[in-house]
């Protein structure tokens, strides 16, 4: 690929994501209408499509306020942290044969690296506004998106085992006869869970909790710098959804009549609508339910996974 | 109004370098009119409510943000519970007066432009409860946009009320909340 080409990829990608993001907004609020048997917002535009475009108007001349007990530095910094971890993250995903940013041979370390940076911008953000509810979500987030990058990364590995690669590319590949859902339904099982925890989503929306805390780490965020976490969540989905259709649908594989990006997208925003039907109709669980449930029940079953996979792909191997 | 243009800031020559521009073509406004329009047209549409529900009238409000009446139409679903994070604040029930300075801590707390619906007899003017302990009405502490009467209001008077901010919201000008009558207004309150 030559200079200029990369850098129409790079700003290709960059219009999309962040286009997709803010229409998440209305698909979300649309769908949860739809499965709540309500109409959702339908006044704003054709089917309440400018309510995006309103949102975003509306915060960016919302009154930006730092709170004078803040830290100011940080305050202003741990919004950007959650979006632009989650816009790097993206680099790596192979949209279609041709389309990525940067073809790392790592990809899949690359991502677990950045979710992990990721968990910063709520910690700093929590830290930073010095008001108890936030710190309080701050540290709940810090635990929980910890206990659940473990988890994350382990139910990898079996993938990495089966591609014998950490390129996304090559991960790709190597489901051309089969997905890796039919071979690693544990995997992609563990990996989703962890996935709507890292991107703390509900039913795993436990560092914003509304009903016990407030809005959480971003309880002092006004203006637009809350409207980069609102950003960055949405982000955040669309990457995981990314990752799994990636790392477990065959990515932009399927049938010739389609191009494979399309592919990609139908894809991935199959799985974005699973994680607003999980958002509709799942209730929150307590704190420590949330914790037990990762180190004693995911932990055993993905450890278990990794083991059975490598003994299985030995045992091929060999014969 | 046309007002007299002051290069030199430290008073020394008062000249003025600037003619007045004729009537209607100069004053606060003009270049940003269209922006005014759609900056509300934006609010308008997405007007986040914090509800403050102290008593019976909160009930009236979880029946309109339900599946029969959804709010969500106009653009307000996400009820937020930070108050840096809404625009409106909706008092609904009976202050009491040790209440009181809760909500203008909770109305000092909101980030501009904030937005207040009284919603109920009693948060309008006390209602029923003419006795030591309640506040007569929430407009004796803060300033309120728009009163929503009834005991409680259905649900389809608390959507007429929130269109009516909606107008209010869509016709206000940028620049109201740095002007002198809005801060008149707020220093009655007490507020800045």
């Amino acid at each position: 690929m030559s200079t200029a080409q990369h850098i129409w990829t790079v700003i290709g990608v960059l219009f999309v994501l962040l286009n997709i993001a803010a229409g998440l907004i209305w698909v979300e609020r649309r769908l949860l209408a739809l499965w709540q048997d309500r109409l959702g917002p339908n006044r704003a535009g054709p089917l309440g499509l400018l309510i995006v475009l309103a949102d975003t108007l509306k915060l960016f001349f919302k009154e930006d306020w730092i709170p004078p007990f803040a830290s100011k530095a940080i305050f202003v910094v741990a919004p950007a942290i959650v979006a632009g971890t989650v816009l790097i993250s993206f680099v790596i995903i192979p949209f279609a044969p041709n389309i990525v940013v940067a073809d790392l041979n790592i990809g899949l370390l690359f991502f677990l690296a950045m979710s992990s940076i990721g968990v910063y911008s709520i910690v700093l953000g929590g830290w930073a506004s010095n008001n108890k509810y936030s710190l309080l979500g701050a540290l709940r987030g810090a635990s929980q998106m910890i206990a659940y990058e473990v988890f994350m990364g382990l139910s990898l590995m079996g993938v990495v085992m089966l591609s014998g690669s950490f390129n996304l590319g090559a991960i790709v590949e190597a489901q051309r006869d089969l997905w890796f859902v039919v071979t690693q339904p544990v995997g992609f099982l563990v990996f989703f869970i962890a996935g709507v925890a890292e991107t703390h989503r509900l039913p795993f929306d436990i560092p914003e909790a509304e009903s016990e805390l407030i809005a959480g780490f971003h309880a002092e965020y006004s203006g637009m710098k809350f409207g980069m976490f609102f950003i960055g969540e949405y982000l955040g989905i669309t990457l995981i959804s990314a990752m799994t259709v990636t790392l477990f649908f065959g990515g932009w594989l399927g049938p010739s009549f389609l191009p494979p990006l399309v592919w990609f997208i139908l894809k991935t925003f199959f799985f974005i609508g699973v994680f607003i039907l999980l958002r509709a109709s799942l209730p929150r669980p307590r704190y420590d339910q949330l914790i037990e449930y990762g180190w004693k029940v995911l932990l055993p079953l993905v450890l278990a996974n990794l083991m059975i996979t490598g003994a299985v792909a030995l045992y091929l191997k060999d014969s | 109004m046309p007002r007299p243009v002051r290069y030199n800031l430290s008073g020394e020559n008062n000249m003025k370098l600037v003619k007045e521009g004729p009537e209607g073509l100069e004053g606060e406004g003009y270049f940003a009119t269209s922006l005014d329009k759609v900056v509300g047209l934006a609010r308008k549409n997405s007007i986040w409510p914090l509800p403050f529900a102290t008593s019976c009238c909160g009930i009236e409000f979880m029946a309109t943000m339900g599946a029969h009446y959804d709010l969500a139409r106009f653009g307000s679903e996400r009820v937020g519970f930070s108050p840096r994070q809404c625009d409106l604040l909706m008092v609904m029930g009976t202050i009491a007066k040790k209440m009181g300075p809760v909500v203008k801590q909770v109305y000092l707390q909101m980030a501009e432009p904030r937005w207040v619906l009284a919603m109920g007899a009693c948060a309008c003017s006390g209602g029923i409860f003419d006795s030591y302990s309640v506040l007569q009405g929430i407009d004796q502490i803060i300033p309120v946009d728009v009163y929503i009467p009834g005991c409680p209001p259905r649900p389809e008077a608390v959507i007429d009320g929130i269109m009516k901010i909606q107008d209010l919201v869509g016709n206000e000008s940028l620049r109201r909340r740095n002007g002198e009558r809005y801060k008149e207004l707020m220093a009655s309150y007490g507020i800045q």
